[in-house]
């Protein structure tokens, strides 16, 4: 009989999480368990791994330097994070509100720079904010500016940059959440009394929490280890965790330090995770 | 008129080139029990939803307490909704939905409290205030929807489909604790359904509306008895209605021609030649074995519906028209297929003018 419900149950959902398990544990779980034990390795001479255990590269994570790009660099997410959030659930509120097929127009027109090439579009930043570019020679023509701004390679421009490439994932779960939000509830806030205002603040920015948090998590976790715009629009002067990973695994072959930056990745995703989780399940409950 | 605390005047309202509701002129009366009853899409939400400030008439005026409410926003007008689907805030306890109109108008705390605890009295539901709505059966979901929308006084409370979602007992509980509420309080109510029984039971005034309009504004018993149009004859009840000519006019009774025979109604205000419905409710339906005069409505007795005390069955007529009547077990009986002669009192058949 056990052997039956074996067969019955067990195999057909072994079957189907299987291949998927499989693949998971192959291509993330062992890659990252390799990161995590080369990261307590220590550095050879030619840039090669000693396998000899070491923590060497947590101590140099400490070192000032370093750990001031990490600072910088949670700094830059953060500030990211929040001005996505913040320029992003009006324009999620105002399309959520629109009729259905101007809806869908609008979501397109927020994901099609996801279907351009990255670098494509960086460098179409670049070409616009250089110095000799349309937006210099624009404020230079309308006597704003008498000499040109420096805008390419500096914090200001990496950080635009992080803003339009992270907004859309600020906009969607926001916009999902605000269009599910039955009209009937503002309604009956309005018909109990209160102005649009304090409707919002009671029921719509509550109720919409979840979409928040979700955008938040969307946001931090991918602009804390980037590095495609980092490297492009800060063009190698401004530097970032992202960058930093990037180049011990490339250029200066230190592997372990790289590694080791990556576990501190991991850990700050792994922690956010952890957080967001349990604040959904007391979501829920709070719904319950 | 100073007794009415609603008046729609001509009130018009259109989606786009859709007009859902035309015309519309009601007085409702302070302390009044008035239901729009009709069918699907003919417009009951719509008015409603205009009398409660959330759409606003095409043209026409609402006045609330003779005052137009044109201009003034849903939390301005004396006038609170139970939602059909009960919008209770999920993230607010039973307490704090209730308190929401009180908390909004800066009350102060004792006075919430105590208000609070008034509703859960009255809509029986001590003990719940810390609930989540989600953790609420759908009869403990509308009392809270009810206590909800009272706790500001309103003059008027309008309810649509409040017990659409019930169960039937549970419904026909909540009819009779929602009536009684509203003859406890004293203060208006407008409720939309589309369950005849529920309108007949619970309503002072129906209003039977059809695609938009009005067909007649009267009492239960006047709706039941003296429907004004084909449509609420239908509508409300069971009737058998025919299409017919008035051929002649004696005394205030009228001998109607139909393709099922002729018959006679009582009406006035009739030509002759004149187009005409005639309804007839089955239980005035009478069946004799030789023709009655005045009556040609001839036709074999088809099935035979055993309800208890009550006897259901219908009579073929000519022209394939269906004749259906009821009548106490214990009356004189024909069997199915016995030849009958279909009759009744004229008093007690509907002359109905027919639209021009
Ligand atoms: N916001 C809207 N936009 C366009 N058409 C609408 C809108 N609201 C209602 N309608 C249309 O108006 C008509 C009347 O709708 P309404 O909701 O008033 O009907 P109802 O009598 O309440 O019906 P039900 O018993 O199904 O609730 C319907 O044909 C509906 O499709
Ligand atoms: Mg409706």
């Amino acid at each position: 009989m056990q052997k039956n419900t074996f067969k019955r149950k067990t195999l057909p959902s072994l079957a189907m999480a299987g291949p998927v398990s499989l693949w998971m544990i192959l291509f993330v779980t062992l890659p990252m368990l390799y990161i995590i034990y080369i990261s307590f390795m220590s550095r050879g001479v030619f840039g090669d791994v000693v396998y000899k255990f070491s923590l060497e590269s947590y101590e140099t994570l400490l070192d000032s330097t370093y750990f001031k790009v990490i600072l910088k660099s949670i700094k830059a997410a953060f500030v990211t994070t929040v001005l996505c959030i913040l320029i992003g659930y009006p324009f999620a509120y105002y399309i959520a509100k629109k009729p259905k097929e101007v809806a869908s127009k609008l979501i397109m027109l927020i994901m099609i720079p996801f279907w351009t090439n990255s670098l494509m579009r960086l460098n179409s930043w670049l070409l616009l904010f250089q110095t000799s570019g349309p937006v210099n020679n624009f404020l230079l023509s309308t006597g704003f500016i008498d000499t040109p701004m420096s805008f390419v390679y500096t914090d200001g421009l990496v950080m635009v940059g992080m803003i339009t490439n992270m907004l859309p994932f600020a906009v969607l779960p926001m916009y999902s959440s605000i269009e599910k939000l039955s009209r009937s509830l503002l309604e009956a806030s309005a018909d109990l009394g209160a102005s649009g205002r304090t409707t919002f603040f009671n029921i719509t920015l509550p109720l919409t929490f979840p979409g928040i948090f979700s955008s938040i998590i969307l946001v931090f976790i991918p602009s804390l280890g980037i590095y495609t715009v980092t490297d492009m629009l800060g063009g190698g002067k401004v530097l970032y965790i992202g960058n930093i990973i990037k180049n011990q695994f490339g250029s200066i072959r230190n592997w372990p330090l790289g590694a080791a930056l990556s576990v501190l990745l991991i850990v700050i995703t792994g922690l956010l995770i952890y957080i967001y989780t349990r604040f959904a399940k007391i979501e829920d409950m709070e719904v319950l | 008129m100073s007794d009415s605390i609603v008046s729609l005047i001509d009130v018009e309202k259109s989606f786009g080139k859709n007009k859902v509701v035309k015309k519309m002129n009601v007085e409702i009366k302070e302390g009044e029990f008035l239901t729009l009853l009709g069918p699907s899409g003919c417009g009951k939400t719509t008015t409603l939803r205009m009398i409660a400030g959330f759409e606003e008439a095409t043209s026409g005026a609402i006045k609330v307490q003779g005052e137009s409410v044109e201009d003034k926003e849903p939390f301005e007008r004396d006038v609170n909704t139970v939602f059909q689907n009960y919008a209770l805030f999920p993230h607010m306890s039973v307490f704090d939905n209730i308190a929401y109109g009180l908390k909004i108008r800066k009350r102060p705390k004792d006075e919430i409290t105590k208000r609070v605890n008034e509703m859960l009295d009255l809509v029986q539901l001590k003990g719940y205030e810390n609930r989540k709505p989600d953790a609420l059966s759908g009869g403990q979901k509308q009392r809270v929807a009810i206590a909800r929308a009272l706790i500001n006084n309103p003059k008027v409370l309008l309810l649509d489909e409040p017990l659409g979602a019930l169960d039937l007992k549970l419904r026909k509980q909540m009819q009779v604790e929602l009536k009684r509420l509203q003859k406890k309080l004293g203060i208006t109510f407008v409720y939309v359904t589309h369950d005849q029984e529920e309108a007949l039971t619970m309503s002072d005034r129906i209003a039977v509306m059809n695609e938009g309009v009005i067909e007649q504004l009267a009492t239960p018993r006047e709706i039941y008895d003296r429907p004004f149009t084909k449509f609420v004859a239908g509508f409300i009840g069971e009737s058998n209605i025919f299409d017919g000519k008035v051929k002649a006019l004696h005394d205030g009774i009228l001998d109607v021609e139909t393709s099922s025979g002729t018959m006679k109604v009582k009406g006035s205000g009739f030509d002759v030649g004149e187009s005409i419905h005639v309804s007839i409710r089955p239980e005035y339906v009478k069946v004799n074995s030789d023709p009655v005069e005045g009556f040609d409505l001839k036709g074999n007795v088809k099935d035979y519906i055993y309800m208890g005390t009550v006897v259901k069955t219908s009579v073929d007529l000519k022209d394939n028209i269906e004749i259906k009547y009821s009548r106490f077990e214990k009356d004189e009986d024909f069997k199915e297929g016995d030849s009958v002669n279909i009759y009744w009192n004229p008093e007690r058949a509907v002359a109905i003018k027919a639209k021009k």
